[in-house]
């Protein structure tokens, strides 16, 4: 039992959430608004879209690699989509479902594919990818919004799982989207923990050539991971027209920033073969709550990204110093006297 | 019906560019034996094996059989579901993952299994572990762990699989002698039950304690096949290099000559206690001792990077308590560490680079930018005196052999000429000639006026070339003498150093 306190305390998981609790005191403290239930679960559905792409962006960044051009992939996937329900009202519910989610997954494979073939820094390929995608939905687009999506389509999202009241006898509670980014956490854990090719995920992300030499498949575990990360924006591109029941082609792309925020800042690791989904999930609530916590005490909207930087460099550092004091605690020689 | 071969390779070749690193080998390995492979540094040992394991393709024309079947597309998947099994001079760990992981990984592939059953991990790593006879915390993180356990982690893995063939790339160039026994006894084992061992070492002595034949290359070809039988150190030296070792002991150095660093009861918690040494302008030391015995930890300390809590450390007359290696660098002293492939180089920078990444300042021009030529001289000299082999000055360090590499870290440092250089195992991994030449340079610096302290676990080099001896054990100085007072032998038996 003292060993298993003593393995928490040393996990970043829990300053994380040491950190959130303090937030949560102090801001609370500053705005008795903030610290309400209805607030938690406005934050949560809030972030619901960054929550469940930053669980994609995991498995990549796991791998060792990155590709920041998920917020195109999922407006190409949210338009297409769109476009579909629009065109024909009746269309089959599985349709509009697996539609964009195939759509990510293919992206994100054309991605993969692109970077096992060319030498050229990962970055790079994602960030063309990006512009790749986003110009020509532009371009097909000619920036039309879309609406007036079918009737069921509106009415999912007002499902809650969890129903409580307020003064005003409005109901909150726990939404259906945020239920869907639990079972994507859900999943995404699952796979990384407990699976053969999640171990071989991060150990690609651990040393190349060592998984290569190990029989490992290393251009196919690449695919799997950026189709992965597709798929989920996939879905994550349904729950957010879900949210905003337009499809906008300028609406996701400049997020990705958050999400790259978010996972990073959950302790995985930027060259790979590191991170959690507990992690991830710490470090797109701090972010979120942070946003709402600043908006509920009325500091200007430009001032937030400035926090969530600081944060991030802060949490970046301490995570940097601790590893340096783990290593000097230790092994050790037990010196006669 | 089992052939008698466990491997056959015909007419393998091998070109990188700028170098054939394989010139039309034919080679065999039979079954149940224990083969050596010996040869220079970059004569081509890790490349054969990387062509064994399918890591490497051969050039067209080759032929390789594995239990007599010929295996056209050969990948190192393939080849391990054939039972195949290398332990690489670089290792092949995830220093990300814990050891049982680490250990159990081939089996879980090999199974195609789609779930991970960590309670088998657990059991089969603990196995794996036994087998050995070694005591590793199994869920600690592989990156946490020293060289030398990072090494009998990948023995261990090596273990778990379906055994025909097992390969050693240098596996003892980190392990003391306790480890070494402890490894042989399992090759032995292994022998009985009819599995072949290929083994490469540049230790000859080892190669004449468990070989039962040898193979010489030289430059990518085989000179021959023998049996240990036929050879002595010196032939097989001469084989291998077409050169004849020199060894002669330093030159001594008088009484009268300044201190230049001195220790006095230097103790650092859990790391060494109460050690007190003069080390002399133009003095070889050698620090000895098992594994674990404080000797790195204190090396650390002497260049800044491991600060002692209390006694006293002085340097050139003045107490210095240096928190930074920086400080250290400036003073005058300089360090290779043991790990030097992880801590000494940049691995996708050029040799060029990372040769001259110390001195960088002094080529450079009167507007501040690199003269290349200058650079390229310094680089040659030292290139010369070490006989490091390469293609290019510009081709990435990770394309050297392992030896070369090791020899690139050492000329970088003996290009800043400090005062006091610090060699954590300076030839480990190095062949023959290269560390009597290694030894020689150490011995024509010492000459110079440099002072230095070697490290090392083979007792044998620094009885041959220091002039005074420090034995350590668990964090103290439990021994001091010159090279004269005792003999090898008898310096094994008193601290039980084998
Ligand atoms: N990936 C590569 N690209 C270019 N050259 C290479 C590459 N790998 C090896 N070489 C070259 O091939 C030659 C043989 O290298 P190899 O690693 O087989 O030597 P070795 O016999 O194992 O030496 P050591 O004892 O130092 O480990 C060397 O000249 C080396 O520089
Ligand atoms: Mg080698």
């Amino acid at each position: 039992m003292k060993n298993y306190l003593r393995g928490i305390l040393k996990k970043n998981e829990f300053y994380l959430f040491m950190i959130m609790v303090l937030m949560v005191i102090v801001m609370s403290a500053i705005n008795p608004n903030f610290g309400t239930l209805e607030n938690g679960f406005d934050i949560l559905r809030g972030t619901t879209f960054i929550g469940i792409c930053s669980m994609g962006f995991l498995v990549v960044l796991i791998t060792g690699g990155t590709d920041i051009s998920f917020t195109a992939t999922a407006t190409v996937a949210q338009y297409i989509m769109a476009l579909l329900m629009v065109s024909n009202p009746n269309i089959p519910v599985v349709f509009v479902i697996l539609v964009p989610m195939v759509i990510g997954a293919v992206l994100g494979s054309v991605n993969a594919l692109l970077i096992n073939r060319l030498k050229v820094p990962v970055i790079i390929i994602t960030i063309a990818m990006l512009n790749t995608y986003y110009g020509a939905i532009q371009f097909f687009s000619e920036g039309e919004w879309l609406y007036n999506f079918p009737e069921w389509f509106a009415d999912f999202p007002r499902i809650l799982l969890i129903t409580f009241k307020n003064e005003d006898g409005v109901a909150y509670g726990l939404t259906s989207l945020t239920a869907i980014w639990i079972l994507v956490a859900l999943v995404t854990s699952v796979l990384l923990r407990f699976t053969m090719l999640g171990r071989k995920i991060y150990a690609l992300g651990g040393n190349q050539t060592a998984a290569g030499r190990e029989g490992i498949h290393v251009n196919r575990i690449r695919i799997f991971a950026h189709s992965f990360l597709g798929l989920i924006a996939g879905i994550g591109a349904i729950v957010h027209a879900m949210v905003t029941q337009t499809a906008a082609p300028n609406a996701i792309v400049g997020q990705e920033f958050n999400a790259v925020a978010a996972v990073v800042l959950g302790g995985a690791s930027i060259a790979g073969g590191g991170g959690s989904v507990l992690g991830t999930l710490l470090g797109v609530l701090l972010i979120a709550t942070l946003k709402n916590g600043l908006t509920v005490m009325g500091v200007p909207a430009y001032w937030h990204q400035v926090f969530i930087g600081l944060t991030l460099v802060i949490s970046i550092s301490v995570t940097a110093i601790r590893e340096k004091m783990a290593k000097k605690n230790a092994g050790g020689i037990n010196v006669e006297s | 019906m089992m052939s008698e071969k466990t491997i056959e390779l015909k007419n393998i070749s091998k070109v990188y560019p700028g170098v054939r690193a394989l010139d039309t080998i034919n080679f065999e390995i039979g079954r149940g034996e224990v083969h050596c492979l010996v040869g220079q540094n970059g004569c081509g040992k890790s490349t054969l094996i990387k062509i064994m394991s399918g890591v490497e393709k051969p050039e067209p024309g080759a032929e390789i059989y594995i239990n007599g079947e010929l295996c056209k597309h050969l990948n190192s998947h393939i080849s391990m579901s054939k039972g195949v099994q290398v332990i690489y001079q670089d290792l092949s760990l995830f220093s990300n993952l814990t050891v049982k992981e680490n250990i159990a990984f081939r089996d879980n592939i090999r199974k195609k299994s789609l779930f991970v059953n960590w309670k088998e991990v657990d059991k089969i790593a603990r196995k794996a572990l036994e087998l050995i006879d070694v005591d590793i915390d199994i869920n600690a993180k592989v990156g946490t762990l020293s060289i030398a356990q990072q090494q009998l982690v990948e023995i261990a893995k090596a273990l778990t699989g379906d055994l025909s063939l097992l390969i050693l790339d240098e596996p003892t160039a980190s392990l003391t002698g306790k480890e070494v026994r402890s490894l042989f006894r399992v090759i032995t084992n292994l022998k009985n039950k009819g599995i072949s061992i290929l083994f490469v070492s540049h230790k000859l002595n080892e190669i004449f304690e468990i070989a039962e034949k040898v193979t010489v290359m030289r430059d990518g070809k085989i000179i021959g096949d023998f049996t240990p039988s036929e050879l002595d150190h010196d032939r097989l030296v001469y084989l291998m290099t077409g050169m004849r070792e020199l060894y002669k002991q330093p030159k001594p150095i008088g009484n009268d000559y300044e201190v230049v660093m001195e220790a006095r009861n230097l103790s650092k918690n859990k790391n060494y206690k109460d050690i007190s040494f003069k080390l002399k302008k133009g003095e070889i030391l050698g620090i000895t001792g098992l594994l674990g015995s404080g000797r790195t930890e204190l090396a650390l300390t002497l260049f800044g990077m491991n600060p002692y809590d209390s006694g006293e450390l002085i340097f050139e007359g003045k107490a210095v308590k240096w928190t930074s290696n920086r400080e250290a660098c400036a003073a005058g002293v300089g360090y290779v560490p043991e790990d030097r492939l992880n801590c000494g180089l940049i691995m996708n920078q050029s040799i060029e680079d990372n040769l001259t990444i110390t001195t960088i300042k002094s080529y450079l021009s009167r507007f501040g930018l690199i003269n290349s030529g200058e650079r390229l001289k310094a680089l040659n000299t030292k290139v010369k005196e070490l006989g490091i082999k390469f293609s290019m000055p510009e081709a990435a360090v990770k394309t050297l052999s392992g030896g070369n590499s090791q020899k690139v870290v050492l000329a970088k440092w003996l290009l800043v000429n400090p005062k006091v250089l610090i060699l954590d195992e300076p030839t480990i991994g190095i062949d023959v000639i290269a560390k009597n030449s290694i030894h020689t340079l150490i011995k024509s610096l010492a000459e110079n006026g440099m002072s230095i302290i070697m490290i090392s676990d083979e007792v044998q080099e620094v009885l041959q070339n220091c002039h005074r001896i420090l034995v350590m054990s668990k964090g103290r100085i439990v021994f001091e003498f010159t090279p004269d007072q005792i003999t090898d032998k008898e310096l094994l038996e008193k601290f039980n150093l084998a």
